[in-house]
């Protein structure tokens, strides 16, 4: 693909991520008209308008693009730390970690605070990519993708069983697990953006540093240790930074990390394997995708409001399996 | 055996890559293709040995068509060496040549005397032998090159398609391989069909030359015939001079390259 | 051939093989474990029975109290978990040597899911409530793998191009799961979470029967399809170089697995891991390029069976949480002691 029609592409797609913004701020179950929004933002509306827009809505729109410039990211990262396109952000252990964190602190303490989940589901998610990753390193070679793949997976199906043991045992453990994971945006407040933001920037940074050692591990890890990348440490880099974002996205948002998975594949049909490329355009497709189906759920179930990780699902599928035909995607 | 092609036409999705080709391969000869990258050399040896589905025409082995006979049946008859295949982790050598040997079993005959014979003649002839037990995975590129093309030699095919057979091989090994594909071709009667990059190689060893530009034929025969400078100009765009290869015989392709002249410069 | 196989060949009938000496002596002991675990099912329990009197009770002997508890409750639950185990790990070694991935498993690639979107969505909505949960779940499993093989179909199929549709497909069913699960009411969510994990409790000859009759079937035809395995797994040209016909193979194979874990999973639920962890355990224990296809069917069995022997311990808990609990950290272990770095298919 030419350069220039890249660069287009990526202005137009971020038109879009702005559109999508204002769309957001905008469009609801309460109908509200854009004049009204508008002085709502700038403190100026009526007070329920503004009060609707500053403590709902804005929030979730901030979510929303953090949540998925974090999942777009993370993807694109995992898939070329483990050279496997089944490689998506969960794969460290991480949703089974967030969700296991979520049900002990529910079961154990009756935990019944919105801050509290956040928390508990960042720390579980953080456990259990570290004890993945450890398991993943012990003996030679080091964390080589395959190893790291099926630790990860053991780790997943060990935290899904304990999970679904207590949440069996535990009805008010399994009411709290079924809705986060069920994957929503809504009902979170501006303290949970304050709280989420400095991990995903610090996980942006990380991740953008690592593009072009990705680039060489994509060859292989003995191409990239003669291109004097030391492949321990990048992958170890790329793991927390894949960790930082998929642990705050999943303990916001609940288990949606599919987005990671797909929209990287998405940005490389345009890019090419080419991180320094592939990485901003996963950051700008991720929210949008996350943003627009975070709309459509608000309309299409009106007065209610459908979970925006089973609209992401239904329109991001289909999508994604159109590609998936219609393109040669390129093997990791 | 004799295979044929006629009026094919071979694409990947949209693009058609040859059109309208129709070859004939001579029986019992080693056949070589030569032509610059992309030429289409790959996907005609690809169709001939049916793992393309020409969108037009036939491959005909024998007078019928490679893709109407049953698949079991072709791979008794013609054998191919993909290009760069991927072995699976931890699969031995021995493993490897003895699936060579899939087309001649049958679940309750695994391991016949034909087999046992046909697997260790190709780990002898591409001195593997004492390789055997070891995983192809962890092999120098030359000699997992050579585990592959000892796999296709057990399978013990009148015809054999080669595709770059001598890549990831140093020039010894490059000349070991070809030796043995000559041998293959002169004792046991093998018609051999390779994609070759060297035109040197290529002049040197086989018995029919065919130049493929833009998925078409330009130039078919002996070496002799097709190798001249005016054939290399139009299938390569490269300048080159042709002698005598002071061993074979053969035709020796030199090229010029933009920092010689083509004539010796005068004294 | 390698020093640790044994080559035999009788001149009439012309029959010969090799038999490798590790990979047999892994399936041999893999099957004796899971006999074991099998035997200890029928014995113990709230009524503890003697092997004597669980004879006795098989042949329609002895006591009428444990010719029911042996004969109705113990021998269908333990015949379930040892059939169930089979055909998970089979159907697992299959995918994962069609598609060269260890990674795809059928609950990778969407079948489990769909299974579970099927019997999820029997239970909350209510839909062909009629149909009961084993046949929605082999319904579900069936429709889900003919979807995911027409959606990669493209001039053919390859192995990469049915696990990324599977992905898709298995995204799409674990959300209208999770969206079926958040709208129900709390019961019936819980009856729905303890079937998706697996689950042998109120298991009798209604689901053992079906399942019985699938494996019987099923597995000696994969069996004998077992030579396109291993010309599958060199790759689809260099198949079809061989005279394997690699699409009709391909399907064939799937479509024997995805039967295989269909009913596994009508008869018990998806139970977790088993179909991804036991081809990698019997592989690494055998030390084969692909999952050897009987041992994965074993250490699939031994792991259900001994799974279903803790999980009766503790009350209340599905048989799928122990495989998690039980396989991942053997799968771990076996990872970790590897003493080669890789491990692909």
């Amino acid at each position: 693909m030419v350069t220039g029609m890249r660069t287009r592409l990526l202005i137009a797609s971020v038109g879009a991520l702005v559109v999508l913004c204002l769309l957001s701020l905008a469009l609801g179950t309460r109908t509200v008209p854009p004049g009204d929004v508008l002085s709502a933002l700038l403190r100026r509306g009526p007070s329920d308008v503004e009060a609707l827009v500053w403590g709902a809505r804005l929030p979730r729109t901030l979510l929303g693009l953090l949540v998925g410039v974090a999942l777009g990211l993370a993807g694109a990262i995992m898939q070329a730390l483990t050279r496997n396109p089944l490689g998506d952000p969960g794969l460290l252990g991480i949703s089974s970690g967030a969700a296991f964190g979520i049900v002990v602190a529910v079961a154990a303490t009756g935990m019944a605070s919105l801050y509290g989940y956040l928390a508990v589901a960042f720390a579980g998610a953080l456990a259990a990519s570290v004890v993945v990753y450890l398991l993943g390193s012990i003996g030679r070679g080091g964390a080589t993708p395959v190893k790291l793949a099926l630790a990860g997976v053991a780790i997943t199906a060990l935290l899904t069983s304990l999970t679904s043991g207590i949440s069996l045992l535990d009805p008010a453990a399994l009411n709290r697990y079924r809705f986060w994971a069920a994957g929503s945006l809504a009902g979170q407040d501006s303290g949970v953006v304050v709280r989420v933001l400095p991990f995903v920037l610090a996980g942006v940074v990380l991740a953008l540093a690592c593009a072009p050692a990705l680039n060489s591990l994509a060859l292989g890890d003995d191409v990239a240790t003669a291109l004097g990348r030391r492949v321990g440490l990048v992958r170890l880099r790329g793991a927390a930074a894949v960790t930082l974002l998929t642990g705050s996205a999943v303990a916001v948002v609940g288990p949606i990390v599919f987005v990671g998975l797909v929209v990287p594949h998405v940005a490389r049909a345009v890019t090419g394997p080419d991180h320094r490329k592939l990485l901003p355009f996963s950051m700008v497709l991720a929210p949008i995708l996350l943003l627009a189906a975070d709309i459509v759920g608000r309309l299409v179930a009106r007065p209610g409001e459908t979970e925006v990780g089973i609209v992401v699902a239904f329109v991001g599928a289909p999508f994604f399996i159109a590609l998936v035909r219609r393109r040669r995607l390129a093997e990791l | 055996m004799e295979l044929r092609a006629a009026g094919l036409r071979l694409a990947y999705d949209d693009r058609v890559v040859v059109d309208d080709l129709s070859l004939s391969v001579p029986p019992g000869r080693i056949s070589v293709i030569v032509g610059a990258n992309a030429c289409g050399k790959s996907t005609l040896l690809r169709a001939l040995a049916r793992l393309l589905a020409p969108r037009a025409g036939s491959v005909l082995l024998d007078g019928r068509s490679v893709h109407a006979l049953p698949t079991r049946t072709v791979a008794r008859q013609l054998g191919i060496l993909p290009q760069a295949p991927v072995a699976p982790e931890g699969l031995t050598v021995a493993d490897l040549v003895t699936r060579g040997r899939s087309p001649h079993q049958t679940w309750w005959r695994q391991w016949s005397a034909a087999d046992e014979r046909a697997v260790s003649f190709a780990l002898r002839a591409t001195s593997l032998s004492d390789l055997a037990d070891r995983p192809v995975d962890e092999l120098s590129g030359g000699q997992r090159q050579r585990a592959w093309l000892a796999m296709a030699i057990a399978q013990e095919t009148p015809l054999l398609l080669l595709d770059e057979p001598t890549t990831f091989l140093d020039l010894a090994h490059q000349i070991d391989v070809l030796d043995l594909v000559v041998d293959l071709n002169r004792e046991e009667g093998r018609t051999v069909v390779m994609v070759l990059h060297d035109l040197n190689q290529a002049c040197r060893y086989a018995d029919h030359v065919i130049a493929m530009r833009a998925g078409a034929i330009v130039a078919e025969g002996t070496p002799a015939e097709v190798i001249t400078p005016a054939t290399v100009e139009e299938v390569f765009d490269l300048t080159c001079r042709v002698t005598t290869d002071p061993v074979s015989g053969t035709p020796l392709v030199i090229p010029v390259g933009r920092h010689h002249t083509p004539e010796p410069p005068p004294p | 051939m390698s020093a640790t196989a044994v080559w035999f060949r009788l001149s009439a009938p012309p029959v010969s093989g090799v038999l490798r000496v590790r990979p047999l002596a892994v399936c041999v002991v893999l099957a004796l474990l899971a006999f074991a675990a099998f035997c200890v099912g029928m014995t113990v329990g709230d009524r503890p029975l003697g092997v004597g009197r669980v004879l006795a009770a098989l042949v329609s002997k002895g006591d009428y109290y444990d010719q029911v508890v042996v004969y109705d409750w113990r021998l269908p639950r333990a015949l379930t978990g040892l059939l169930v185990g089979v055909a998970f790990g089979m159907a697992g070694a299959v995918f994962q040597t069609v598609t060269r991935n260890p990674l795809a498993a059928p609950d990778v690639i969407g079948i489990s899911a769909g299974a579970t979107t099927a019997v999820v969505g029997g239970i909350v909505l209510g839909v062909g409530a009629g149909l009961g949960t084993q046949t929605l779940g082999l319904l579900g499993g069936v429709v889900t793998a003919i979807v995911i093989y027409a959606l990669a179909w493209r001039r053919g199929t390859t192995g990469y191009r049915i696990v990324l549709v599977g992905i898709g497909v298995s995204w799409m069913c674990t959300s209208a799961t999770g969206y079926l699960l958040a709208r129900a009411k709390l019961h019936e969510a819980q009856q729905a979470v303890g079937w998706l994990v697996g689950n042998l409790d109120d298991v009798t000859w209604r689901q053992a029967g079906p399942l019985l009759v699938a494996v019987a079937v099923l597995v000696p035809v994969t069996l004998v399809l077992s030579g396109w395995l291993r010309t599958l797994h060199l790759g689809d040209d260099v198949a079809a170089g061989l005279g394997t016909p690699v699409q009709p193979a391909r399907l064939v194979l799937l479509l024997a697995a995805v039967g295989l874990v269909a009913f596994g999973t009508a008869a018990a639920g998806p139970v977790a891991f088993v179909a991804l962890a036991a081809p990698q355990i019997a592989r690494r224990l055998a030390r084969t390029p692909a999952p050897p296809l009987v041992a994965s069917g074993c250490a699939g069995a031994v792991v259900v069976l001994c799974s279903d022997l803790l999980a009766r311990q503790v009350a209340g808990l599905p048989v799928g949480v122990i495989t998690g609990v039980l396989g991942a950290p053997f799968l771990l272990w076996l990872l970790t002691r590897a003493n080669r770095a890789g491990s692909g298919g």
